[in-house]
């Protein structure tokens, strides 16, 4: 629980930091720092526990199936982990609270913080590996949210999408192999995938897993070659550089590879990869770093070959350099932390970051100036200091490595040790020197608590540096238990150990380092704007900068080849498609059982689908030149559908599919007079044959393969045991006797809710289109009868013609039967659970009832009288379906169940009463509303014609030239 | 029975796709409703072909799934049918929005470059 309260404080706190006012710098940073005290001040709590090696995990199963739970763990390693993520952030907190400007809108810095810390401390908490892959996403998701904060700058919109696409791609492979390693160990549980180190290291699958999640690991660890993202990404606000690239987001790929070294590493796969990754980006990280202009540039080289450092430690594989490596990832968060924050300052108070620029600043910032320089030194490596105990393990390392004549790590190590002097020398160099009076402002030292971060840091690495045993021995050796277990080697946390080899490569690094520098310096090699022996063209920004408009432009090509904006030529290519799978689909079935008897052939049925067949074709061939008559064949047709289910035992089906027609054949109707017209024109030319052949052939071929299907379909074998489950069960379990009507309201009445959802959404939809929806001219002018001046009804308005014209009997008449078809309407309704009816049939009826009544009186007039809202039935309709469904939580059931009732009434007798009855009511209401809108919206515009022609507007067009 | 039935549906389905293949928007919204009809069939066909057995279970226990016809797939084509009224008055007014703004009924808004040949 404690666990699950830490991974969700954070994004509470984001969702609401989001919320706060955009200026209220003092209450956000309050707020946030709170949230990362609380947090840390609970993972504290938890150090007894963690000292004394044992576990704490939490689970929520979820998918327990297919191994998804909710599962979190802390060993010692996610613990130190934990406490640095926690703590850096407070002091990140902190710094950030005067590091912003106060025009910076704020909320979204401290939310998107927050949401980084609870994304990274699922990261390290995760004991389920896929619920590691979401959080290490998630990750990446709001690093670039952090990183492109400054979202009016292209540089950081870049360094944010660079990022972004660097380290979401990893992640996507890191995703692959951990489902790869799941499959393998069957479970995704990180206790299970830890205790088969045997199983996984010995299967086929090892080298390709451990490539994709190495991709991952070294995608976010900035590892060469796909370091390039990090030095982009310090177009970042200075405390997200100080938090993201020093103690986090970098750190999440180290973390990865010594949560999977017991499993992954000891092979010489492991070594290769990740120890010549680890090696090579050390070298070239330190060597850029030199050579850098911008102070934050230095950093981000420095701290890609610090990173480097570690995971080469990680490659070596023996346990003494997984000590080293935490070790190292310890002191390197310290000390880079309080560097970024420490150049955040000068860039605060001088304006610029640029290394040629600046100087002699240390005299106005004596405080900042030292501190700085204690972290330079630890990160050169200088004794006392943290960075030179881990640095020097790293180096007692690579001695381990290879035999004696293969000293090239040894060699690699040190040259590293003598650029990051020299790096650090440059870095320190701001301080010393004249002031160079080109800085515009004259610096003075920042407020006291900005400060408070940096000096806090500083204090830790003297503290480690000088009590190394003392200050977190017993930090790493638990950290270290949990990835080694039994084989913790001994190591000894001392300043020294008397003169041993690595000692020499540390004097040799610190003066090497010295002179190298004064020697680059002479030979004005800093001043150069590029870092020397670089090709120009091995530019990591370049290339991929350069990829991506490949990319793109190459699938613009693409597009432009293939695609097409044409809807027939795409509606070909579906056709097309669909055939084909259906065929590839329909013709490999193979459970045919020739055994099934064919029905006897009934000369009725037989002549019924003559008449649809007729129709259908007819249609198909009249759609074009005679609409009216297509769109009466194509009801002949939906007619003979619906006796066809009123044949084959669907009462309820051919019940709904005459009403939707009757509603579908109205809506068509209102809709043809804005149709242009259309007449015969010539022959056709070739091209058009050709054409209308190929559909042709197409359209036959469709229908002999769906017949083909079909038949295979009915003469296959196989009864469904779904099906059986629910005749079993309609009447005990939902109630009901007419199964279909059961399904449809109780065990599928999710589904049921989302369609009667999309119902109401397609009608506001209808609704909002017609608003702005100016008709086309009409095509048809008023029929003769219409239009004759003798007849007196011309010169009636519609609804005069209803009140005392000719329209007035057939009015009168249907407003008494009005309220005969409702009461039919509620009787289906009742009757729905048992007999054939129900909410979608009772609510046509009802539709189809009123707009009988709109046909004859009127749009106008209706729309005078009547109160009709349709969009309050949908509303209400939809209320009533949700909140029943919602009832049954009241009891302890899941949405929608259902509870059946019998009520027995004066008169009426017993009741039939089930909770679905109520939905059903919902269903009811909705599709009323919706008929209803459709038709009422689509009928109103025959008003706007109206006014249209009245004020002259509308002018008959000229007939279209036929093309096809 | 069955044959009559597989042909039907294959005429429909035929009917359908010709005329969605049309460059008309009125040809196509009746194509689109046959080929409704006819996969609303297919999908009714998957379950048992029975005459007279409605899924009516009546107030009996024991329920012999030879009495009944397959529930399920009506319940799919019953959705199926009222969600294939609402496509088809969106794409009505689509249509007709289409219709107003160009001033055509060609499928593309534009009607189809003539090319002499």
């Amino acid at each position: 629980m404690l666990l699950l309260t830490l991974i969700i404080l954070p994004f509470l706190g984001a969702i609401a930091a989001a919320f706060m006012p955009t200026h209220a710098r003092n209450r956000e940073a309050w707020f946030a720092g709170a949230i990362a005290l609380i947090s840390m001040l609970l993972t504290l709590s938890q150090y007894t526990v963690i000292a004394s090696d044992r576990l704490i995990t939490y689970q929520l199963p979820w998918i327990t199936a297919v191994d998804l739970n909710l599962s979190f763990r802390m060993d010692g390693l996610a613990w130190l982990f934990t406490m640095m993520i926690q703590g850096i952030c407070l002091l990140v907190i902190l710094y950030a609270r005067y590091y912003m400007s106060p025009k910076d809108p704020v909320p979204r810095f401290f939310s998107f913080l927050l949401a980084f810390m609870g994304a990274m401390l699922g990261v390290v908490l995760s004991g389920n590996l896929i619920q590691l892959v979401i959080f290490w996403e998630l990750t990446s998701l709001t690093s670039f949210l952090l990183i492109g904060y400054w979202h009016h700058r292209t540089d950081a919109r870049r360094g944010a999408r660079m990022a972004l696409t660097v380290t979401g791609l990893g992640g996507l492979c890191l995703l692959v192999g951990i489902i790869l390693l799941g499959r393998i160990v069957g479970s995704y549980e990180l206790d299970d995938v830890l205790g088969a180190r045997e199983l996984i290291i010995n299967h086929d699958w090892y080298v390709p897993i451990l490539a994709l999640i190495a991709l991952g690991a070294l995608t976010k660890s900035a590892q060469f070659p796909f370091h390039f993202w990090l030095p982009h990404a310090m177009a970042a606000p200075t405390p997200v550089s100080a938090y993201l690239h020093s103690a986090t987001m970098v750190k999440a790929g180290i973390f990865l590879l010594m949560r999977l070294w017991p499993v992954l590493a000891g092979t010489p796969e492991w070594t290769w990869l990740i120890a010549a990754a680890g090696a090579i980006t050390m070298l070239v990280g330190a060597f850029l770093a030199a050579f850098q202009h911008d102070l934050k540039g230095l950093l981000a080289y420095s701290t890609i070959s610090h990173l480097g450092l570690i995971t080469c430690l990680l490659g070596i594989g023996t346990p003494l350099a997984v000590v080293a490596a935490i070790f190292h990832t310890i002191n390197h968060a310290t000390f880079k932390a309080s560097l970024f924050m420490a150049v955040g300052i000068i860039d605060h108070e001088t304006g610029t970051r640029d290394l040629r620029v600046l100087s002699g600043i240390g005299r106005y910032l004596p405080y900042t100036a030292a501190l700085a320089i204690v972290a330079g030194a630890a990160m050169a490596g200088v004794p006392l200091l943290n960075g030179f105990l881990s640095k020097e393990m790293f180096f007692a390392e690579t001695l381990s490595v290879g035999s004696d004549q293969n000293m090239w790590l040894s060699i690699a190590a040190v040259l590293m040790g003598i650029f990051g002097v020299v790096y650090s020398l440059r870095l320190i160099k701001v301080f010393f020197g004249p002031f160079n009076p080109t800085i515009g402002k004259t610096p003075h030292e920042p407020a006291r608590w900005m400060r408070f971060p940096v000096e806090f840091l500083v204090l830790c690495c003297l503290v480690v540096g000088i009590l190394p045993e003392l200050s977190v021995g017993l930090l790493l050796s638990s950290a270290a238990k949990s990835v080694l277990g039994e084989q913790l080697p001994d190591y000894n946390l001392a300043i020294w150990h008397g003169i041993n080899a690595p000692l020499i490569m540390s004097v040799v690094a610190l003066v090497g380092g010295v002179l190298t520098y004064i020697w680059m310096r002479r030979k004005g090699l800093f001043d150069r704007a590029r870092a020397p022996l670089i090709p120009s063209w091995l530019n990591g920004k370049q290339l991929f900068e350069s990829g991506l408009l490949n990319l793109t432009g190459s699938m613009a090509h693409l597009e432009r080849t293939f695609g097409t904006k044409r809807v027939q030529r795409q509606l070909l290519v579906i056709v097309l498609a669909a055939l084909g799978a259906f065929s590839v689909i329909g013709f490999s079935f193979e459970h045919i059982d020739a055994t099934t008897t064919p029905h006897r052939l009934t000369l009725p049925f037989a002549m019924l689908w003559l008449v649809g067949c007729a129709c259908a074709i007819a249609a198909a061939w009249q759609a074009k030149y005679h609409r009216l008559a297509a769109l009466i064949l194509v009801g002949g047709a939906g007619i003979v559908t619906s006796l066809t289910f009123l044949w084959l035992s669907a009462p309820d089906l051919a019940l709904t599919q005459l009403m939707v027609e009757t509603v579908t054949t109205l809506l068509l109707l209102l809709g043809l007079r804005w149709l242009p017209p259309r007449l015969h024109q010539g022959k056709p030319t070739v091209r058009k044959i050709a054409r209308r052949s190929r559909d042709l052939l197409v359209a036959i071929t469709g229908g002999v393969a769906i017949t083909i299907i079909s038949l295979v379909v009915m003469f296959s074998s196989g009864e469904s045991r779904i099906s059986s489950f629910f005749l079993a069960n309609a009447l005990s379990e939902g109630g009901g006797s007419n199964v279909v009507n059961v399904l449809l309201v109780d065990f599928r009445a999710l589904d049921t809710f989302g369609e009667i959802t999309v119902l109401g959404v397609v009608a506001i939809t209808v609704y909002a289109l017609l608003r702005r929806f100016r008709p086309a001219p009409e095509s048809v002018g008023m029929p003769l009868q219409q239009a004759n001046p003798i007849d007196p009804v011309t010169r009636q308005t519609v609804a005069e013609q209803v009140s005392h014209g000719y329209l007035l009997v057939p009015s009168v008449y249907i407003s008494a039967i009005l309220p005969i078809t409702f009461l039919v309407a509620v009787y289906f309704f009742m009757r729905g659970h048992n007999l054939p009816g129900g909410g979608f049939i009772a609510g046509l009826i009802f539709s189809v009832g009123l707009i009988t009544q709109y046909m004859l009186s009127g749009t106008a007039w209706i729309e005078l009288k009547s109160r009709l809202q349709p969009h309050r039935w949908i509303a209400v309709g939809l209320i009533v379906a949700a909140i029943t469904g919602m009832g049954a939580w009241l009891f302890g059931y899941p949405f929608l169940t259902s509870h059946t009732a019998h009520v027995t009434l004066p008169w009426l007798g017993e009741i039939h009463l089930p909770s679905a009855l109520l939905f059903d009511l919902g269903v009811f209401t909705a599709v009323v509303g919706t008929t209803m809108l459709i038709i009422t919206a689509l009928a109103h515009q025959s008003l706007r014609s109206t006014r249209f022609i009245a004020s002259g507007v509308a002018t008959p067009p000229p007939p279209y030239q036929e093309d096809q | 029975m069955e044959f009559i039935l597989a042909i039907a549906i294959g005429i429909l389905f035929a009917s359908g796709i010709w005329l969605i293949l049309r460059p008309r928007s009125f040809q196509v919204i009746i194509g689109l409703m046959l080929l409704s009809y006819a996969t609303n069939l297919f999908i009714f066909i998957t379950g048992k072909l029975a005459i007279d057995q409605p899924a009516f279970t009546g107030t009996s226990d024991a329920v012999e799934m030879a009495q009944f016809t397959d529930p399920l797939p009506q319940a799919l084509v019953l959705t199926a049918i009222v969600i294939g009224f609402a496509t088809t008055a969106l794409y009505l007014v689509v249509l007709l929005g289409s219709r107003g703004l160009t001033g055509t009924d060609h499928v593309d808004g534009k009607e189809r470059e003539v090319t002499h040949e």
